[in-house]
């Protein structure tokens, strides 16, 4: 098992100016990892994080999007492995926070934590590439090559969680982070409308 | 007030709903460049059929209609007009992200709702479905905005509402009273 603060180091490291998508407790750990104005909170609903990342990534067509997910929001949003896995954005890359718990509502299991494979969702939905890490070391080396793949990418996590953090849900659902997303997503736009856009599919 | 043009068949009068065309103009007219959907046979065969074969617009079929409700709240932030076109169980099974992604979060997601089986010569609040009853009502508690399209003349009042809701940045909902003809 990693830690989750000590996964996520090795991504704030590589992320770049990547958009990141963090799920439930584990944006309060990604956002002391990588305190960015291009991590998205806005996730609404549990369940969303991958919904919401897919409409960034078909809106930024040229931009990476990272998705954290957790397991127990996962599990309450199964089809968006089949939609994102049939849309296949190449710049979308989805991990999911595997540690067995509801930990942002009392630490209950999530059901079927010692039998369910994400890993095997995804592939059963159709992601091209699909990968599983449990050791830091593995993740470490292994990270550059999954980020530089042609998405849609999906990894899980197995982890246990970091140092215990405050949660400010006033801070990452209220509108000042909105805002300041929107400002810092300006300048990519505006070199967004000089790249050549994808084009339009009949399915 | 029930609008829609009338059509004579034999003895009866048929009201009429609106033709998917019509509407595939709209959101061209509105800039929609994307619609996620899930199948409704309400709209099906008149609006959903012919925006898979649309070379301007570009269809997400989703799994489940909150999917889409996301999708469009994300292509929002990136300058995308995009619709949720779904039943009005998607709606109602949506509630908490509608909620959540547009209302709390004030963004323009726009959806277009198919009302199955509404009868088309009643108000969405007088059908004898207690499922169509209470969908405006419960837009109306949200503070979502809404648009009743029953035939081809209310077609017209899409666009604007979709122009609304990206200038404003507030949901917004159409609710489509009749079968969407081809």
């Amino acid at each position: 098992m990693m830690r989750r603060d000590d996964c996520f180091k090795a991504l704030a490291a590589l992320r770049g100016d990547a958009i990141v998508v963090p799920a439930y407790t584990a944006a309060f750990e990604w956002l002391r990892a990588s305190p960015s104005p291009l991590n998205y909170f806005s996730i609404g609903a549990m369940g969303q994080a991958s919904s919401h990342a897919l409409g960034l990534a078909l809106g930024l067509p040229h931009h990476k999007i990272v998705v954290l997910d957790g397991d127990g929001s996962l599990l309450m949003n199964m089809g968006a492995l089949v939609t994102i896995a049939n849309i296949a954005p190449r710049n979308l890359v989805h991990f999911v926070n595997d540690n067995g718990s509801y930990e942002a509502n009392g630490n209950h299991p999530t059901p079927g934590k010692d039998r369910v494979s994400f890993a095997g969702f995804a592939r059963a939905a159709g992601y091209p590439h699909v990968f599983e890490y449990d050791d830091l070391a593995a993740w470490q080396k292994e990270l550059p090559r999954v980020l530089s793949l042609q998405g849609p990418v999906f990894g899980v996590l197995k982890l246990v969680p970091g140092e215990p953090l405050e949660m400010d849900y006033d801070f990452i659902h209220g509108p000042a982070v909105r805002q300041k997303f929107k400002d810092a997503l300006k300048p990519i736009l505006a070199k967004g409308r000089t790249s050549r856009p994808e084009p339009a599919v009949t399915q | 007030m029930i609008c829609g043009k009338t059509h004579l068949r034999g003895n009866t009068v048929e009201l009429q709903g609106p033709r998917g065309a019509e509407i595939i103009a709209a959101f061209k007219k509105a800039g929609v460049g994307i619609v996620a959907a899930l199948p409704d046979i309400w709209t099906s065969q008149g609006l959903l059929w012919p925006l898979s074969r649309d070379n301007d617009i570009r269809l997400l079929r989703v799994c489940k209609e909150d999917e889409g409700i996301s999708i469009c709240a994300g292509l929002s932030f990136c300058d995308q007009r995009a619709v949720m076109l779904m039943q009005y169980t998607g709606l109602l099974d949506s509630i908490n992200n509608i909620r959540a992604s547009a209302v709390d979060y004030k963004l323009p997601v726009c959806m277009v709702v198919g009302l199955l089986q509404k009868e088309p010569d009643k108000k969405p609040t007088e059908s004898k479905r207690y499922g169509i009853r209470i969908v405006e009502p419960i837009l109306d508690a949200m503070g979502v905005d809404r648009i009743l399209i029953e035939g081809s003349e209310d077609v017209a009042l899409l666009p604007p509402a979709i122009d609304k809701a990206y200038a404003t940045s507030r949901p917004m909902a159409a609710l489509i009273g009749r079968e969407v003809r081809k």
